[in-house]
């Protein structure tokens, strides 16, 4: 659909351009001033985003609230939005994650307080660009773009080692995005476009293909993150102001996995089906082996960013399994569950894990350590704060009625489709993400209160409970009626999944 | 009438939820009073809708299968939540809501002085809704959010009183041995996506024969072709030996005892650990076209009925005696699926929990009167403190012992027969150990009997002074529990095992040549003369010699006991430590992947991914730039004799190759175009 209303520009420039106006609130002797616009923006960004979904067309694969316009004329790049079935939840996702940041940051930032704000709405700004451009050049823009804020969250609003953690998170998805762009480059050279969608009915060559799908891998894979690659993402959360952990996990991440749905797979679907098994091995890997990383952890913070590795392989996992099924059964409807399973977890795993950080921001913000052994007993003088993170505990270990464990479930089921032994080492994680869970939530929350800071803590504020009472009610909702997600999905997939069956040798 | 059915199950199964939210997210407006009051009531009308579904499937005919709301939709399956009403579902219903609704009333007494008081209350609700959702599922999806839910809600009760050690450790065992079954359970559900394309119960079933009869195999292992209804089975049977705790996953219900009495009664006798059972008859179509699974749940049920009884007889802990007493009659239950008896499972089922809800809620009495003292040793005489207590414990206890005419009798006995008559391979082992598991249970809980309410007081001083009977909203559940205790089993053997048409209409599928209660039925004629008949078979005077035995050893003559226990020492020795499974557990699963989690973060992961490739190309593009650093080293001699030797290479080069030639005058032809 085509509206007049540029809805679109409008999620991505208004943050940007109310970070400008944040900016000039001045010093900190303002803050107020700066939270306040920060407010008013995420919220009216969420409120733009009840005419998207409500005005969105579910049963066509097509762009919606297309933009489009000359850009740079000499190369013919354009300034193109557009948002499909697949990105249209990632964008909502963004504006509320936005807002959870700034209010889970009302409080606990307190130096520098328009530089944070700012930042992270120039963030909301950039990710739904990411999400939106339907030209490869707007794209790597974003996907650089956004590499700054949060570059600079890390580096100022961090923790004692935040200097290593920011150089580490920059350099290695620097690295992976350099290519990409070869790649984008490549691809444009042949289609004589920088649309996105003009790539994908392009005839390309086995081994073209493959040298494509390795530099697309490689700039994917750091950000999901996929194993081996997965090691900046533990640092650069510990290191991390509570909010940069948030979208992080919330969002950062996806950009890996959306950059395998919008590009790998359509653009590149020989070398996807040839080298599935590599996916799918990495994916098992992060799933089996993360998790018994996750167990050995002693940190807070760390443990909740492997598990976050943990649970990306599962959307990793489910986007490169399509292949497997179809094979097995032989019917292309088949992989719809393991994708759209995909989907369902990247959009779950925002909302556990980003409360789970947004928690340990909490704990950290009072105590000042990060250490499960310094914890204990928590749930004493802090009982609604322990309810919600058992909730979203819940969530994390994939229990029925949270979100997570949508996801989780059409994965395992679809996967025993195309493969038993797929399918067991994936359910291990029933077990294996359990154990580090509820074994965190034991030593933090439970036991005596042995700490006379944490006997003398306080429970969480009115706004620590909007914020954790909003990611608790998505949590519940998508675990509920994942109806409400999977229909927007369904016409994006179904097209997603004829691109990656075409053949274009 | 199915949309009156379809009307008060929903109400049936959301009143305890809307109970579990007002005491949960209000209490603070409703205070203690006003939760409870708001839970109870919202019980009672869930109560009141099972008992009228009841009437109207058992004595109407009706029943009720339908979609209440599709939950998601992918490609070409659909997941719904939705209702499966027949004669199966409404017999369990009652149980559930009867139990939760008295166990609620009798926890006003218990946990009268506990800080946690709503919240158990939410708990206890939010328990009853997660189970009802359990029992009404007419898909896997929802039999697994009911089985997850319940799941969740032991967790958090066995961990209810979080500050105390033992209790959050236990509650964290029991929810990761459950999730191991768990683990068995999904992989199940996938099968049945996989192999019948839905996961709904009556497509399914329809498919099973067809299934079967195609012979279709899985190949698990390379060169293995196993059916794939046998791998269904299985797997979903490992769920079941999670949630029913079945051996070897058995290890996690003793230690569930650290939660609050009244929910060792309804979630850890009556209710959720019989949910496998109940599983295993609503798969019956399943289960009973492949023999391999029924083996092996006639095996492994049996072998728990008899084995972790034994360990219940040398237990100290009033309540890890019942316990253990679980265990055992959940083995028989599971031992009576296997011997394709699923009737006499469910019947046993529902005895059970009536009896053994009562035998905890009767401990509980006695605990809070000792004020929380729960060993046998320093109890005895207790019969004239608490009479009530007393008289209901000991018809629980009768109950259990399969003493006729009390309701496990019948139930009990079926099962021992039926595992008898049974065809299916290892029924001969099964049958001698479900027949001497009969001895077995009989001497735990009479020893248990023996010690806390007769012999010599062993009772501390300061607690002998306030010792007395409980309040009546404590015993008017065990009065209530000791009823049917007592009269179900006769008045229920006849129409629910052996009528032609039996109470449980066609939700329980057996084969003909399985069908071991068909032949038992020619046998049966009325409950007296059955009664009458048992003083002539082996299980009756194998419990009465247990109760005999228990008599002499506990209050007759209390010092042979030590005597016995020395003669005896390495056996003694087996059943203290468990038979070893928790410390096996303990050591290779807990600590062995603890252990395997280090090495695998500091070896692999810090060490060799991080430390030694990452670090190592920051550390080795140091290297090559400390190296090319020293090549600039600002002396003009030295950029002049490198361009020298550099110039000379290069014209080296181009004499050797002359085809580069062209290379040579396209680079250079910018500077010397000039004619």
């Amino acid at each position: 659909m085509t509206t007049t209303f540029p809805l679109l520009s409008v999620l991505i420039w208004l943050p940007i351009i109310s970070a400008g106006v944040i900016m000039m609130t001045g010093g900190d002797e303002n803050a107020n001033w700066a939270r306040w616009i920060a407010m008013v923006a995420s919220v009216i960004g969420l409120l733009l985003c009840i005419p998207l979904y409500t005005h969105f067309d579910v049963n066509t694969p097509k762009m919606q609230f297309v933009e489009n316009f000359v850009w740079i004329k000499a190369y013919g790049v354009h300034y193109g939005l557009g948002v499909d079935g697949i990105s249209m939840p990632m964008v909502i996702l963004t504006t509320i994650t936005t807002l959870v940041v700034v209010l889970a940051s009302w409080t606990t930032i307190k130096t520098k307080v328009a530089q944070y704000m700012a930042a992270f709405l120039v963030m909301q700004g950039m990710m739904v660009g990411v999400f939106a451009a339907t030209d490869a050049i707007l794209f790597y823009v974003f996907w650089e773009g956004m590499l700054i804020p949060i570059y600079l969250s890390i580096g100022i609003w961090g923790s004692a080692n935040r200097s290593y953690a920011s150089i580490k998170f920059f350099l290695f998805t620097f690295f992976g995005s350099a290519l990409m762009l070869v790649a984008l480059l490549y691809l444009r050279i042949h289609s004589g476009s920088f649309a996105i969608e003009s790539f994908y009915p392009l005839k390309l060559s086995m081994i073209v293909q493959i040298f494509i799908f390795i530099a697309f891998l490689l700039a994917f894979a750091v950000k999901v993150p996929m194993w081996p690659v997965h090691t900046w993402l533990p640092d650069a959360h510990t290191e991390a102001p509570a909010g940069g952990s948030v979208v992080l996990a919330a969002l950062m991440l996806k950009m890996g996995v959306y950059g395998f749905l919008r590009f790998s797979l359509p653009i590149v679907p020989n070398a996807c089906q040839q080298l599935d098994w590599l996916m799918i091995v990495l994916s098992l890997i992060a799933i089996v082996y993360i998790g018994f990383v996750a167990i050995a952890q002693t940190d807070t913070k760390r443990l909740i960013a492997y598990s976050s590795v943990a649970h990306m392989g599962f959307a990793t996992l489910g986007c490169f399994m399509i292949y497997l099924i179809v094979k097995a059964t032989g019917n292309i409807a088949d992989a719809y569950v393991s994708l759209e399973g995909a989907m369902v977890q990247m959009i779950s795993h925002a909302f556990s894990t980003g409360a789970l950080f947004v928690g340990v921001g909490v704990l950290y913000d009072r105590l000042h350590t990060r250490n499960i052994s310094d914890f204990g007993g928590i749930t004493k003088p802090m009982p609604i704060f322990a309810s919600f993170m058992m909730l979203f505990a819940m969530s994390n270990v994939g229990l029925p009625g949270t979100s997570g464990f949508v996801g989780e479930f059409m994965i395992i089921l679809s996967s025993f489709q195309g493969n038993f032994w797929v399918a067991v080492f994936a359910a291990s994680t029933l077990v294996i993400a359990s154990a580090y869970t509820l074994w965190m939530f034991k030593r933090v929350f439970f036991g005596q209160v042995v700490r006379t800071e944490i006997a003398a803590l306080k429970d969480i504020s009115a706004l620590d409970t909007m914020a954790f009472t909003i990611l608790a009610a998505v949590v519940l909702l998508i675990g509920v009626y994942p109806q409400g997600l999977l229909r927007v999905l369904h016409a994006s997939v179904g097209h997603l999944l004829q691109l990656a069956h075409v053949s274009k040798l | 009438m199915s949309e009156t059915i379809r009307t008060l199950s929903l109400i049936m199964v959301c009143a305890p939820l809307l109970g579990s939210i007002l005491a949960g997210l209000f209490s603070k407006i409703l205070g203690r009073k006003g939760s409870h009051r708001a839970t109870i009531g919202l019980m009672l009308v869930s109560l009141g809708c099972a008992i009228a579904i009841w009437i109207l499937v058992i004595f109407h005919g009706g029943s009720y299968v339908g979609t209440i709301y599709v939950w998601g939709l992918s490609g070409r399956y659909h997941f719904d939540i939705g209702f499966m009403i027949d004669n199966l579902t409404a017999w369990l219903m009652i149980v559930v809501t009867f139990v939760s609704t008295l166990v609620h009333i009798y926890s006003i007494g218990y946990m009268a002085d506990d800080d946690g008081y709503t919240r158990f209350f939410c708990y206890m609700s939010l328990f009853t809704f997660a189970m009802l959702m359990l029992i009404t599922a007419n898909n896997f999806l929802q039999l697994y959010f009911g089985w997850e839910g319940v799941g969740l809600v032991s967790y958090l009760l066995i961990g209810f009183w979080y500050q105390k050690e033992t209790a959050v450790f236990g509650s964290l065992k029991a929810f990761l041995v459950n999730r191991v079954g768990d683990f068995g359970f999904i992989i199940g559900i996938a099968a049945v996506l996989t192999y019948f394309n839905t996961i709904d119960y009556q497509t399914v079933f329809a498919n099973a024969q067809r299934l079967f009869d195609a012979n279709t195999t899985i190949s698990v292992f390379p060169g293995t072709h196993w059916s794939v209804l046998t791998v269904i089975c299985i797997t979903l049977f490992i769920g079941a030996m999670g949630k029913s705790a079945q051996m070897p996953l058995h290890v996690w219900l003793p230690e569930s005892m650290e939660g609050p009495t009244p929910i060792s009664a309804l979630i850890h006798a009556a209710t959720m650990v019989t949910a496998g059972i109940f599983m295993l008859a609503r798969m019956s179509p399943l289960f009973e076209l492949s023999q391999t699974a029924l083996t092996l749940v006639l095996v492994i049920g049996a072998t728990g009925a008899l084995f972790t009884g034994m360990v219940g007889v040398v237990q100290h802990d009033i309540k890890r005696v019942i316990a253990y007493s679980t265990l055992s009659q959940l083995g028989y239950m599971t031992a009576a699926c296997g011997a394709s008896a699923f009737a006499a499972g469910i019947f046993h089922l529902m005895t059970h929990a009536c009896f053994k809800a009562l035998l905890f809620l009767a401990a509980g009495s006695v605990i809070t009167a000792m004020h929380h003292e729960q060993d046998l040793r320093k109890m005895g005489g207790l019969y004239k403190y608490m009479p009530i207590t007393y008289i209901t414990f000991l018809v629980g206890a009768l109950a259990l012992s399969a003493i006729p005419p009390f309701a496990g009798f019948y139930s009990k006995d079926a099962i021992i027969e039926a595992v008898h008559n049974s065809t299916i391979p290892g029924h001969t082992y099964s049958y001698y150990c479900v027949l001497f598991g009969s001895f077995v249970t009989a001497l735990y809980i009479f020893r248990a009997f023996f010690l806390a309410f007769h012999g010599k007081e062993r009772i501390p001083a300061d607690t002998k002074k306030h010792l007395r009977e409980s309040p009546w909203v404590m015993w008017v559940p065990l009065i209530a529990l000791a009823i049917p205790s007592t009269v179900i089993g006769a008045l229920l053997a006849y129409p629910l095992l052996y009528k032609a048409n039996s109470l449980f209409g066609n939700s329980i599928f057996v084969l003909p040549k399985y069908d071991v209660l068909k032949g038992m039925a020619a046998n049966y004629h009325g409950w007296f003369s059955y009664a009458l008949h048992a003083f002539i078979t082996w299980p009756f005077w194998f419990a009465v010699s247990g109760i005999f035995t228990a008599w002499f050893c506990c209050w007759y003559m209390p010092n042979i006991r030590e005597v016995i226990t020395r003669r005896i020492a390495w056996f003694y020795y087996i059943l203290v430590k468990k038979y070893g499974f928790d410390d096996f557990n303990q050591i290779v699963f807990a600590h062995g992947g603890r252990r395997l989690g280090q090495f695998f973060y500091y070896v692999t992961d810090a060490k060799f991914i991080d430390d030694y490739l990452v670090n190592g190309s920051g550390r080795a593009i140091q290297w090559g730039a400390r190296m090319v650093r020293r090549i600039q080293s600002g002396y003009l001699y030295h950029y002049a004799f490198a361009m020298i030797i550099g110039l000379l290479v290069f014209l080296g080069w181009l004499e050797i190759t002359d085809t580069h030639i062209g290379l040579f005058k396209l680079l250079t032809s910018n500077y010397f175009t000039v004619e």
